[in-house]
């Protein structure tokens, strides 16, 4: 083991033993990291998958400012368990237009990947304003003033061209159109074809917070009413062996 | 301090380092620690071998043992609805009327549908069923929609006022203040009227005028009397159970701004089989006709 008995040359030169670390992190970190962008089954295709709208994002800034990824996760692992409480489990497909990912490590609370659906506007807005309300042995906090904050999406054309960046397929239009899309998903009364032309036929638009204006709660309500909706698992079958 | 320090005379074998006179031992590892140190990276590359590890240009090699998370879930998800099979086939045989009549069948039809209840249901309607307001109490038997087993069969499979399901349950009660269809004096006799026939109005002049209008806007949906119209979900209105509240204050807003109360679809999210015993388990509660 002649090798080994040169260790003192590494031990008593600083400068070589800091650039040999890093030779070895570097290597450690490239076997480990590297494959994934490569390897065809990091993430599967699947259909549906569609760019959060405006105010879906604006709800899902919401949320991480908030800081509900503390108690909620978005990720439903692959146990029966799971599966019987919420639904199909996540798929990475799921969170490839998350930046960050919401996915959580701790659940004091429920998860939400597929919250979307599963309780009606009025609950939602029930629940935020006083979760013990309709769930008396929650230990949610309030959120009560999400709704007395107005919001008119003068930032959120930003938000999406820095989504563009990093790899969002936002479309010029869709950036330009932003504040309007914004507007219109909280208000039924209007002219929103653009919006669905946009982003789908199956956009939620509905009057959130049931109060006239956009408000907090009604970009909350509307990211969390589609969460786990994007992908119809009617139609899906998850390749097994992967 | 009892042993005495041990003097090394023939071999100190040190490291050969020296620190301000103080040198290191270089004694061997204990043969324990090391054979188990050993067996640790054999384990290692066996289990490397077993499991899925070593990524490749397109895909991580699967492991001899062809494990998966996937499979595994799904295997256990089979190995389960196997099981309860033939009692779930059984439970969407029988006609919903029937269930009660065979005890064995009930009996599991209300266990399970009790667990189906705590996980889709409690948030909305407590997880002892005694709602909350705006969302009805399961426990009394006042339904909205109908009691008996096919009633809410149907209101648990395709909901109530949802866009999502072309069967769900809908009316829709007009906001008759925010819509003008009536005047705040006249909203005010009504609502008057409308305590009036279950408790104590909150000015008795103003009842008679209240019936008035109670029979011109009211009575086509929740009668005459009062007692409401289950097809058409309209409150029964002559009883002091209230779903949003019976106090003056609650009871004009309900007519200034109208509900729209809202429960969503379960046929797409849970199996018939399920739906067939959450809707005995709530049947079973208490108010099931």
């Amino acid at each position: 083991m002649a090798i080994l008995d040169k260790h003192k040359i590494l031990e008593t030169n600083a400068t070589l033993l800091l650039v040999c670390s890093f030779l070895v992190v570097t290597i450690g970190g490239l076997v480990q990291i590297a494959p994934l962008f490569w390897l065809e089954n990091t993430i599967e295709e699947v259909e549906g998958m569609r760019p959060y709208t405006p105010l879906e994002l604006a709800g899902r800034d919401i949320y991480i400012r908030e800081g509900c990824y503390v108690c909620h996760s978005q990720m439903i692992r692959p146990m029966r368990d799971e599966v019987e409480r919420y639904g199909p489990y996540s798929l990475a497909a799921e969170s490839m237009y998350d930046h960050p990912f919401q996915w959580g490590s701790k659940r004091t609370g429920p998860d939400l990947a597929r919250v979307g659906g599963r309780y009606s506007d009025e609950w939602h807005v029930d629940h935020l304003r006083d979760p013990q309300s309709v769930v008396p042995e929650s230990v949610m906090p309030k959120y009560a003033f999400l709704e007395d904050k107005r919001i008119d999406g003068q930032y959120i054309g930003d938000v999406m061209a820095a989504n563009a960046i990093v790899g969002v397929p936002y479309t010029d239009e869709m950036v330009e159109n932003a504040q309007m899309d914004f507007r219109v998903q909280a208000n039924p009364d209007a002219d929103y074809d653009g919006l669905l032309e946009r982003y789908g036929e199956d956009i939620n638009v509905r009057n959130f917070d049931g109060q006239p204006g956009v408000s907090e709660a009604d970009a909350l309500i509307a990211y969390l009413q589609m969460l786990g909706t994007l992908v119809d698992f009617t139609t899906f079958t998850p390749v097994a062996n992967r | 301090m009892s042993k005495k320090v041990k003097k090394y005379d023939d071999d100190p074998n040190t490291t050969g380092h020296s620190w301000d006179g103080i040198e290191e031992f270089d004694n061997p590892m204990p043969r324990w620690w090391l054979w188990t140190f050993y067996a640790t990276i054999i384990w290692g590359i066996g289990y490397t071998i077993a499991y899925p590890a070593w990524p490749g240009i397109q895909s991580a090699t699967a492991g001899v043992l062809a494990w998966n998370s996937r499979a595994d879930v799904v295997a256990d998800i089979a190995a389960v609805d196997e099981a309860n099979a033939p009692i779930n086939a059984r439970l969407i045989e029988t006609d919903l009327t029937e269930i009660a009549a065979d005890a064995n069948l009930n009996s599991y039809a209300v266990s399970s549908g009790a667990a189906v209840f705590k996980t889709w249901c409690a948030q909305c309607h407590g997880a002892g069923a005694a709602g909350a307001k705006g969302y009805p109490n399961l426990l009394d038997d006042d339904w909205l929609w109908g009691g008996t087993m096919e009633d809410i069969h149907v209101t648990v499979s395709h909901g109530i006022r949802n866009e999502e399901s072309d069967d769900a349950r809908y009316s829709e009660m007009p906001a008759f203040g925010r819509d003008e269809l009536l005047g705040k004096t006249e909203i005010a006799q009504v609502a008057n009227y409308v305590m009036s026939l279950s408790g104590v109005p909150q000015d008795a002049s103003q009842v008679e005028a209240g019936a008035a209008v109670y029979a011109e806007n009211c009575s086509s949906c929740h009668m005459d009397d009062g007692t409401g119209d289950i097809y058409q979900g309209a409150p029964n209105l002559a009883d002091a159970i209230w779903l949003y509240g019976g106090d003056y204050a609650t009871v004009y807003e309900t007519i200034y701004n109208s509900r729209y109360g809202v429960m969503p679809p379960w046929n797409t999210r849970l199996s018939e089989a399920q739906i067939r015993a959450v809707s005995a388990y709530v049947h079973q509660l208490g108010g099931g006709e």
